[in-house]
């Protein structure tokens, strides 16, 4: 396995209490697979994937408890400058904001250079040639002469190949992308999701990609983690979650969305809302919204169950979830 | 010229014949009666001046956020307009509720030309026409109480409630959308998205509106909170007999919600018709595009669609293409399509026969394709109803589950 998380928590102490935001995380990346983390706002995804990072806010975030399996080696236990190695080169992010996370005073060709000067020691005409190569890999249109323009010269769907590009720069085993369409146009979001299928499939890399998109999850993903409260409800290959959902969470966001090729009739809402963090509720931290709730989901704590040998629900219920539909 | 209501039903007058009743009915400027649109917008455009110079301020170009804008309401439908970022569907939200000025056009409210009105006439017709704001989290001034937020358009409008009875109209207003009426003294940060979008619809529905303009106002909600303002926003409908103008970029809510839906591109209406017309049988090769990268939640999809991938960058505002203002990103493209505008009209050779491709699409070249994939060529079922254990689908009770999440 490329990346293994295991039982990971981490808590954030804030003035209110301590926001458990992420409570036992379970997921796993091989080689050339796509992991998509699925979740609504709040749900601990971000988090998540900042602590396999290593770039947690800390403090005020803590890790509480975990794993984080590295091809084989516990990320969490090495030494700060060993794991930034493993950062540079073997994994990479890229972010929502493609603005907010390129340098506004460098220019774009400076900035991908940058990663072949610091890591590969290039002098920086190699390095140069490098960025128009990547930013032709990518299809920015006239890369040679685009090379010294600033990120605000270009276009949002331009940015987030930008984006992409330096996050591939040096073939990474592992990327992890946190929303990376979420900001841009149906039309250019199919554009970029194609490049990053594209990449991924070219150098074998583990996608773990951060959406709360259940349309572009069904696009791309190989299998899919659903994150409810800090927690992972339920793994499952992709074409089987759709199909039949073996946790009610999951199965009410399936019914919530409307669909494109029919008009339908009223949306099942969930109803209700995510818990506040720092007072998650006992039991099951879905029982207060779950239709399906009885006493045992308000006293015990649903461990992930095995549901078969490719699928986890935590779900008292899961059996009933799954024959019910 | 504009789509026929009745015509996706059948047979009726050939397209042509009804485009010369529409055109006499406009010039006549008939009083309104039953059945008209209650909205009728025409030729609206927006140009913001492109200037240069700091003393002496040149005017170097415009910028055409709105470009020649056509479509018709009627009562109690709900007219879906979509579109990516930037195409102006935002700036014809605002001159439909007078926040901003059209260039040119007419915006015309039961037969009268608003757009150039002021004074206390104004007053009067903008009572009826409210917008709701995509936001939920900046369009709310957060040091006002909910109460005066939404009691805040009686300030300019105190003949629909006087002093008085305020208060209580405020808490039936709380009331209607779902939320405790015991609130009203609360600040909105005391609530969450969803919530916070029923305090601006709220607010919309104070003055009674006859049509609600609606710019994105589930855009920033999350799937399962979106899904109750959805359905709270259709039973508002059905119960006061709204008229919508709802706008958004996700092609699924749209069509979800929606009587007829026009697809907006750099300005214009390229295409527009029922609900099953654009979605099942569109013919302009925007829309197409559009749909075809709508991701679908279903991974049997994958096999079945062809994408269209665009290519390039939308054109600047600034600098429109000549001719056909798509042709720089479409696959069809001629030269034709360069020098003549096409006219946002059904196309010639839908025009005489009995297809629901017959309806208006700014294309040269309009011919069907068919991007959308059914049900019969997916794996996943409909969305089921409700679910069983008597759960309703409802949202009052869902804004209670959430009480315990406001301090
Ligand atoms: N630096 C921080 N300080 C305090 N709390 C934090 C911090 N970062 C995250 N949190 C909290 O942790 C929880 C999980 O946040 P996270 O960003 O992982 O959510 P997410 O699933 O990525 O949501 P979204 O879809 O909105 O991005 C949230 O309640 C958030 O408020
Ligand atoms: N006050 C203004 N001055 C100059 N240009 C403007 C102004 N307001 C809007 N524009 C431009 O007009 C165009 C249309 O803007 P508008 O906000 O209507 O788009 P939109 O379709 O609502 O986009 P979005 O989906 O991003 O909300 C954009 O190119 C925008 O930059
Ligand atoms: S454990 Fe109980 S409350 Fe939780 S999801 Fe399953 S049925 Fe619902
Ligand atoms: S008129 Fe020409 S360029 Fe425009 S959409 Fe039709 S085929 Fe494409
Ligand atoms: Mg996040
Ligand atoms: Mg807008």
């Amino acid at each position: 396995m490329l990346l293994e998380v295991r039982d990971l928590y981490v808590e954030f102490h804030t003035r209110e209490g301590v926001a458990k935001a992420v409570n036992g995380v379970n997921y796993s990346v091989a080689e050339g697979e796509t992991l998509a983390v699925l979740g609504e706002s709040g749900s601990g995804k971000s988090v998540t994937a900042q602590a396999v990072m290593g770039i947690l806010d800390m403090p005020p975030g803590k890790i509480a408890g975990g794993e984080i399996l590295f091809k084989d080696q516990d990320l969490l236990k090495l030494r700060p400058d060993e794991r930034r190695k493993i950062r540079g080169q073997e994994m990479a992010m890229i972010f929502q904001d493609a603005l907010s996370s390129l340098n506004p005073v460098l220019t774009v060709g400076e900035q991908l250079g940058e990663m072949f000067v610091v890591h590969r020691g290039m002098s920086r005409k190699d390095a140069k040639a490098k960025a128009v190569e990547l930013m032709d890999r990518v299809r920015i249109p006239a890369a040679k002469e685009r090379v010294g323009q600033y990120p605000h010269q270009f276009s949002g769907g331009m940015r987030q190949r930008i984006m992409i590009a330096m996050a591939m720069a040096l073939e990474p085993s592992l990327i992890i992308a946190d929303e990376p369409t979420t900001a841009l146009d149906v039309t250019v979001q199919a554009q970029v999701m194609d490049l990053l299928a594209e990449l991924q499939r070219e150098l074998n890399m583990g996608l773990i990609l951060i959406t709360h998109d259940l349309g572009v999850v069904a696009d791309v993903a190989d299998k899919i983690a659903v994150m409810y409260a800090g927690r992972i409800v339920e793994t499952a290959p992709v074409h089987e979650i759709y199909k039949a959902p073996a946790h009610p969470y999951t199965k009410g966001l399936l019914q919530s969305i409307p669909r494109l090729d029919q008009k339908g009739r009223e949306l099942y809402a969930i109803k209700g809302l995510p818990p506040n963090l720092t007072r998650i509720p006992p039991g099951c931290a879905f029982n207060p919204r779950c239709p399906m709730a009885q006493d045992v989901c308000r006293s015990d704590v649903p461990p992930l169950y095995e549901v078969d040998e490719q699928r986890r629900s935590a779900c008292h219920f899961w059996k009933e979830t799954l024959d019910a539909r | 010229m504009h789509a026929d209501r009745d015509r996706s039903a059948g047979t009726g007058e050939g397209a042509v014949g009804s485009t010369l009743l529409s055109k006499a009915r406009e010039d006549a400027a008939a009083p309104y009666t039953e059945g008209d649109p209650i909205l009728q917008v025409r030729d609206l455009a927006k140009h913001y001046p492109l200037t240069q110079g700091i003393l002496f301020k040149r005017q170097i170009g415009a910028v055409r956020a709105v470009d020649g804008v056509d479509f018709d309401l009627y009562a109690g439908e709900t007219l879906g307009i979509v579109g990516e970022s930037g195409c102006g569907k935002s700036t014809v939200a605002k001159m439909l509720v007078h926040l901003e000025r059209p260039t040119a056009g007419a915006i015309r409210y039961k037969g009268e030309d608003i757009s150039k009105l002021s004074g206390r006439a104004l007053k009067a017709v903008r009572r009826n026409i409210q917008m709701v704001f995509q936001d939920p989290y900046t369009s709310l001034n957060p040091r006002m109480t909910v109460g005066d937020i939404i009691g805040e358009p009686y300030e300019i409008h105190p003949e629909v409630a006087p002093k008085g009875s305020r208060r209580q109209k405020v808490q039936d207003l709380l009331d209607v959308v779902g939320l405790n009426p015991e609130y009203i003294n609360r600040y909105p940060h005391q609530f969450s998205g969803g919530q916070r979008q029923r305090i601006g619809i709220a607010r919309g529905l104070a003055l009674n509106p006859e049509i609600i303009v609606a710019d994105e106002p589930v855009s920033a909600l999350d799937v399962s909170v979106q899904a109750q303002v959805v359905n709270l926003l259709d039973r508002l409908q059905a119960e006061f007999n709204l008229s919508f103008v709802f706008i958004a970029h996700d092609l699924s809510i749209v069509r979800h919600i929606s009587d007829r839906v026009g697809v907006m591109y750099l300005g214009r209406i390229v295409e527009i018709g029922s609900d099953a017309e654009i979605y099942d049988h569109p013919t302009h090769p925007y829309t197409q595009a559009l749909l075809s990268a709508v991701p679908v939640p279903d991974p049997t999809a994958r096999e079945h669609r062809e994408r269209i991938i665009l290519h390039g960058d939308v054109p600047s505002p600034a600098n429109i293409p000549s001719g056909c203002r798509f042709r720089t990103r479409c696959w069809k493209a001629q030269e034709r399509c360069e020098l003549e505008v096409p006219l946002l009209a059904v196309p010639a050779e839908f025009r005489l026969v009995d297809t629901p491709a017959r309806h208006d699409s700014a294309c040269h070249f309009a011919e069907e394709k068919h991007v959308v994939p059914t049900e019969a060529e997916l794996e996943i079922p409909g969305p089921a109803e409700a679910p069983g254990d008597g759960e309703a689908p409802g949202d009052g009770e869902a804004s209670e589950a959430g009480e315990d999440e406001t301090p």
